[in-house]
């Protein structure tokens, strides 16, 4: 029997996989020492683990271990990464260039790196969600210090063009940040070919805890320094103090082990499934994927329905957890930003879904996501005045609208 | 958002959806709201013109459930009803009886204004002036 409400938003967070679960249980209990007590055999416990964690991790991303700054999360990776490189390299510039589509994590870090008094570029992106490395080119300046551009995006699953764009970087002597957060663990992530200097990402995204995550900070060719943004300790090499989350840093590592090991068979099983759910979904009329087909992580797809209020569409589709780029939901009326950004009208943002699946979503439960929101969108169309008038050939944008 | 159970029964098992035929003269329809603002009803009225009754009411509305359920309840209110009677419909009798949140209110604001512009709709295409309306505060 299926179980209801079927969870497709594994974008915004993943479930535990129990097998990181079992790895983290004797952290939680008997192996409770802090790994930075040098003293006694609790502490060589806890530091053991952790090492552990670290080589497993850098391992998924082809770095070395003492490359790995623990953090809470992306977003504390992104503020350290962003803001310590401002501090850090002040003396040579106060440039950053970043983009539209990128997390809030990394946009309103800009803003605030912006009343320090830094100059941000925001990149703008293509209906394919993707930059162009002629206006990266372009907007690069002697003060640019660094270029921060997401992996693979949160909403439409859009993978930017990473070597070039380091390449692009470097060429100009600027440093290349990327937000892993959504592609690293799911499909390879290479920081050595990328061409990466600093990477955040997390652990919740693949199957691990909540609460942990990592800032990749290059050693080597060039040898990258952040300043700290939380003083204390001096653990994490004078980068980021506090205690570290032992129990989390395990679950991190053994989450990355797995990813390693499970990546390939995931994403080919997955993209089948996804590219599945998408092309029944396309049958229905008017309807759209947001963002790049041929650049995408693999588990990811946002679809418009056109003439469907995305609110109404939410209900509808109540026995999925799916995402909506309509902000309606949440305090804010304004749709998707992402969305925007890519060109889409504030209807149809406000009518898309996101679908992220998971290691752990079945064939069984893409076939029933498929006839739920098939029925969904039906019915609502059926119910709405603007798809009558649609299907009556009435160009909507000729009706003088009885504002509100 | 938890939405009240009339909200989600009128959404599940909406009633009168459909179009009337609005070429005829004893059919006024109202269409309120813009596609930009997330919500956009229509609704029509069937007036009997020797009682003045409306014997028939259907709507189509793109929005949210709170949208739909208002709508769906107002054509349900409308049957039966002289068009004087119509007219005295006030959104927040629709807001008491759907529970609508606070951020919903609009909804039944347009409802009401949905079944204002019905009625002038069918007053002036059987010759009778367009009544002033006041316009709703939202």
């Amino acid at each position: 029997m299926l179980k209801l409400p079927i969870y497709l938003d594994n974008n915004a967070t993943t479930p535990l996989d129990p097998r990181v679960l079992e790895a983290m249980m004797p952290y939680l209990t008997d192996v409770f020492g802090n790994a930075a007590s040098r003293n006694h055999p609790f502490g060589w416990a806890a530091e053991e683990g952790v090492d552990y964690a670290r080589t497993q991790i850098s391992q998924l991303i082809n770095c070395d271990p003492k490359e790995i700054i623990f953090t809470s999360g992306a977003t504390e990776g992104d503020n350290l990464g962003i803001k310590g490189v401002f501090e850090m390299y002040s003396q040579r510039g106060n440039h950053i260039i970043t983009a539209t589509t990128e997390h809030k994590a990394v946009l309103d870090t800009c803003k605030h790196i912006e009343k320090l008094g830094g100059k941000v570029t925001y990149l703008p992106v293509n209906e394919q969600g993707l930059i162009s490395l002629d206006e990266l080119e372009a907007a690069m300046t002697p003060q640019t210090i660094l270029v921060t551009i997401m992996y693979g995006n949160n909403e439409t699953g859009t993978v930017q063009p990473i070597r070039e764009i380091a390449a692009i970087a470097h060429k100009h002597g600027a440093l290349f940040m990327t937000d892993g957060t959504q592609a690293a663990g799911k499909i390879p992530v290479d920081v050595q070919a990328d061409g990466i200097d600093l990477m955040a990402f997390t652990a919740h995204k693949m199957y691990g805890p909540k609460g942990v995550g990592a800032l990749y900070v290059r050693r080597k060719n060039p040898r990258v320094k952040v300043t700290a943004q939380m003083d204390g300790g001096g653990h994490e090499r004078g980068m980021r103090s506090g205690t570290l989350n032992v129990p989390g840093i395990v679950g991190f590592g053994k989450a990355c082990e797995l990813a390693r090991l499970e990546m390939a068979a995931d994403a080919e099983r997955l993209s089948k499934l996804r590219d599945k759910l998408e092309a029944e979904l396309l049958t229905l009329e008017e309807s759209y994927v947001n963002g790049s087909r041929e650049h995408r992580l693999p588990h990811v797809t946002n679809i418009s329905f056109k003439y469907v209020e995305g609110e109404g569409l939410m209900m509808g589709v109540k026995d999925l957890a799916v995402s909506s780029g309509s902000a309606c939901t949440s305090a804010s009326l304004e749709p998707s930003y992402v969305l925007k950004a890519l060109g889409l009208s504030d209807d149809l943002a406000h009518s898309s879904l996101r679908f992220g699946l998971s290691r752990f979503t079945t064939d069984e439960q893409i076939d029933y996501a498929i006839n739920h929101v098939k029925e969904a969108v039906t019915k609502l169309r059926e119910m709405s005045p603007l798809w009558e008038m649609h299907k009556e050939g009435v160009d909507l944008s000729t009706i003088e609208w009885a504002e509100h | 958002m938890a939405y009240s159970d009339k909200v989600i029964d009128h959404y599940s098992n909406p009633r009168n959806v459909g179009t009337l035929d609005k070429s005829k003269k004893t059919v006024g329809t109202g269409l309120v709201g813009a596609p930009e603002c997330g919500d956009v009803m229509r609704l029509q009225i069937e007036v009997d013109e020797t009682t003045n009754t409306i014997t028939d009411a259907k709507f189509k509305t793109f929005g949210c459930g709170s949208a739909i359920a208002s709508s769906s309840l107002a054509t349900e209110w409308l049957k039966g009803k002289t068009v004087d009677e119509a007219l005295a419909i006030d959104n927040m009798e629709i807001v008491e009886e759907l529970a609508l949140p606070p951020v919903k209110i609009h909804c039944s604001v347009l409802a009401e204004d949905a079944i204002k512009m019905a009625i002038n709709d069918y007053r002036v295409k059987n010759g009778l002036p367009a009544l002033e309306l006041e316009k709703s505060h939202h």
